[in-house]
């Protein structure tokens, strides 16, 4: 159950950031219309309760009367049926619920990046690629170190999309992430010393994790 | 730097022991010393979908109740009967007396946590006097016994039996099955000629459902020696009938992909959609099944059993009602127990909800007057059964060892031997209090 919470939870943070930076990249490109327009469908996502979120996805994808069923011809499939598949589902519910942090923050970034130290990159005969990993990427760090580790938060804890939608823990507890685990045992079987223990132990693993990030980061000569 | 890790470090501390702290504790629970014999009665009911028919059955009995005892009031209040809020509700009163009421309502399944828990008051002696005491079968009275005392009395009964739809069977020349073979050979042929209805729908998280087939099986959930109690679920018996219940998860019958998350709910919800030829449904499903596409187009047997003309046991379902340890109104609190559990309001209680009556001749009447009941009859004259009567269940149920049982059997991540004996050992976990 580790394991499938940390690869879940790794899997998250992967695919957040990946949408979250693409979208911010798309935004610093477009006009002004479509900007807006993405910004607005981004937050409106972000806005969305977890509980509503997930619900809604969960009619879309359900078995026997989903749009998204309707519109493959495969009526009868459940897509809760196998491992991965549900995880990668509850995970896409959870992208699209935290993504927009990730582009905005990225975004704001990007946009305080000043155009000169970009000019001057260019005039020294750096690529895009050479601009995007020597100057960007080393101004950008503060905050990507703010987003990765509140992803890794965000992600290693994510409760309702995975309660919600897999029905506390899928068929046969086949999904059952760490902290559901703790709920079920806590809430649902009133062993509220075994739900403590889980839950301390996830705070445990946070803090491992977190430390060892701020650590690399300080050896690479950069502060929080 | 330091001096903030620092403080990190004590507040995170801090925040870990507030909420350690938190952790709801369990208060002893004491007998008042009191019986006091005016005031307010403090009843919970549970909250029906419906709550109109109940509370007006519920309001007569209360005026009668104030008519014979002058200056006491009744004070009802309908809690939620969904398995979480209903606990902590339930949690609560026991460990608050002065917000507890004095009689409640509760699933028969939930009579052994809630006596573990030191929360009911023995009320055999106070029934034993009660004129209609006699009228409440053994078998019964035995489903609120824990360890030989009484802490409840059976209000209503819910049995389920197998739904089937007459259009279908009559179209396609099908009688209602009366063993397990004709069940899978009746499923069969409903769902070759019409794809779009499951045969029989059944589901991975209908404990209830697939219990009989248990039962039918020869097997049980665990067995009783002294006041402990060891999980059978491994023996061969109860393998045969895993198997027997998980080998109508087939594409032919209820496919896997989509019965194997149903709840006992979803098959009340399918079968009432007509999306299904058959479903092991309770008595109270009525109203939903005529209120759905199906009206009129079904009828209902005894669910058979493994031999042929045989029925399969049924789980004995119901609700008692109760009187709280913390309460100052024990004897009021009785009385207004033997006044709504009555033959009189068991038979409004019937008219209004169609909740099958505990009382054995309140029971023949509602039989005599509405043959729709027959079948349930004849599965209850057949022999019910029950799950383990110890305060483990409770944990059992929370933990979906059975369900997820079923779905490993169904989704093949586990053989019946594989599944039955993890299922075993998971509830042997609870039954010793691990």
């Amino acid at each position: 159950m580790l394991t499938q919470t940390v690869v879940f939870a790794a899997g998250c943070v992967v695919a957040t950031l990946a949408v979250g930076a693409a979208f911010a990249v798309l935004l610093t490109r477009v006009g002004k219309w479509p900007r807006l327009i993405l910004m607005f469908s981004a937050l409106g996502a972000w806005a969305a309760p977890a509980m509503t979120g997930a619900t809604v996805w969960m009619f879309l994808f359900d078995t026997n009367l989903g749009l998204v069923n309707d519109v493959l011809g495969m009526d009868g499939h459940n897509w809760m049926y196998d491992k991965w598949p549900a995880f990668a589902l509850v995970g896409a519910v959870v992208v699209w619920h935290s993504f927009p942090f990730v582009m905005i923050t990225l975004y704001a970034g990007i946009q305080a990046i000043p155009t000169s130290v970009l000019e001057a990159a260019r005039l020294d005969g750096a690529g895009t690629w050479a601009t995007f990993r020597r100057v960007m990427l080393p101004m950008l760090r503060p905050v990507l170190t703010i987003v990765v580790i509140q992803s890794v938060i965000w992600d290693f804890k994510v409760f309702t999309q995975v309660y919600v939608m897999t029905a506390g823990g899928g068929i046969a507890g086949q999904n059952l992430t760490l902290n559901v685990y703790a709920y079920q045992q806590a809430f649902s079987a009133e062993d509220y010393s075994l739900g403590a223990a889980i839950g301390v132990v996830m705070t445990l693993l946070l803090v491992v994790v977190t430390a060892f990030y701020i650590r690399a980061l300080r050896r690479t000569g950069e502060g929080l | 730097m330091k001096i903030r890790r620092w403080a990190l470090l004590a507040v995170s501390g801090a925040v870990l022991a507030a909420a350690s702290a938190c952790a709801p504790g369990t208060a002893a629970k004491s007998e008042p010393k009191k019986d006091e014999q005016t005031g307010t009665v403090k009843v919970w009911l549970y909250n029906e979908a419906k709550p109109e028919p109940k509370t007006k059955v519920v309001d007569a009995a209360v005026a009668e109740f104030k008519a014979q005892h002058p200056g006491v009031t009744v004070e009802v209040s309908y809690i939620p009967t969904d398995a979480g809020p209903r606990a902590e509700k339930m949690k609560g009163a026991f460990n608050d007396p002065n917000s507890a009421p004095d009689v409640v309502e509760f699933g028969n399944t939930d009579l052994f946590g809630y006596v573990a828990a030191g929360g009911l008051a023995d009320i055999g002696a106070d029934l034993a006097g009660w004129s209609e005491a006699g009228d409440l079968p053994k078998d019964l009275k035995d489903t609120a016994l824990v360890n030989g005392v009484q802490y409840g009395m059976p209000w209503w009964l819910g049995i389920r039996s197998l739904y089937y739809r007459t259009d279908v069977f009559t179209e396609l020349g099908i009688k209602p099955p009366t063993s397990y073979a004709e069940l899978v050979e009746a499923a069969t042929k409903v769902r070759a000629a019409k794809p779009d209805l499951f045969g029989i729908a059944v589901g991975g998280k209908y404990t209830f459902g697939a219990l009989p087939f248990v039962w039918a099986a020869g097997g049980d959930l665990a067995t009783q020696q002294g006041q402990a109690y060891t999980a059978a679920v491994g023996s061969p018996q109860a393998q045969a009938g895993v198997k027997a219940y998980t080998d109508l998860f087939t594409k032919d019958i209820c496919p896997a992909e989509q019965c194997v998350d149903m709840t006992g709910g979803k098959t009340v919800e399918a079968f009432a959609a007509g999306k299904a030829g058959m479903a092991i449904l309770p008595n109270s499903s009525r109203s939903a099944v005529e209120a759905g596409a199906v009206k009129d187009k079904y009828g209902v047997v005894p669910l058979p059993g493994t031999a042929p003309g045989s029925i399969a046991p049924a789980f004995s379902g119901g609700n008692d009602l109760g009187v709280m340890k913390s309460s100052p109104h024990r004897s009021l609190a009785v009385d207004f127990i033997k006044l709504l559990a009555g033959k009189k309001y068991q038979l409004q209680m019937f008219d209004a909800m169609g909740n099958l009556p505990t009382l054995a001749s309140a029971r023949a009447d509602v039989v005599a007057k509405d043959a729709f009941l027959k079948p349930f009859m004849q599965t209850l004259d057949a022999g019910t059964r029950f799950v383990p009567k110890d305060a483990a269940w409770a944990k059992i149920d929370a933990q979906t060892v059975v369900p997820t049982m079923l779905q490993k059997v169904i989704t093949g991540k586990a053989d019946v031997a594989g599944a039955t004996s993890e299922a075993a050992t998971a509830m042997n976990a609870a039954f010793s209090g691990k």
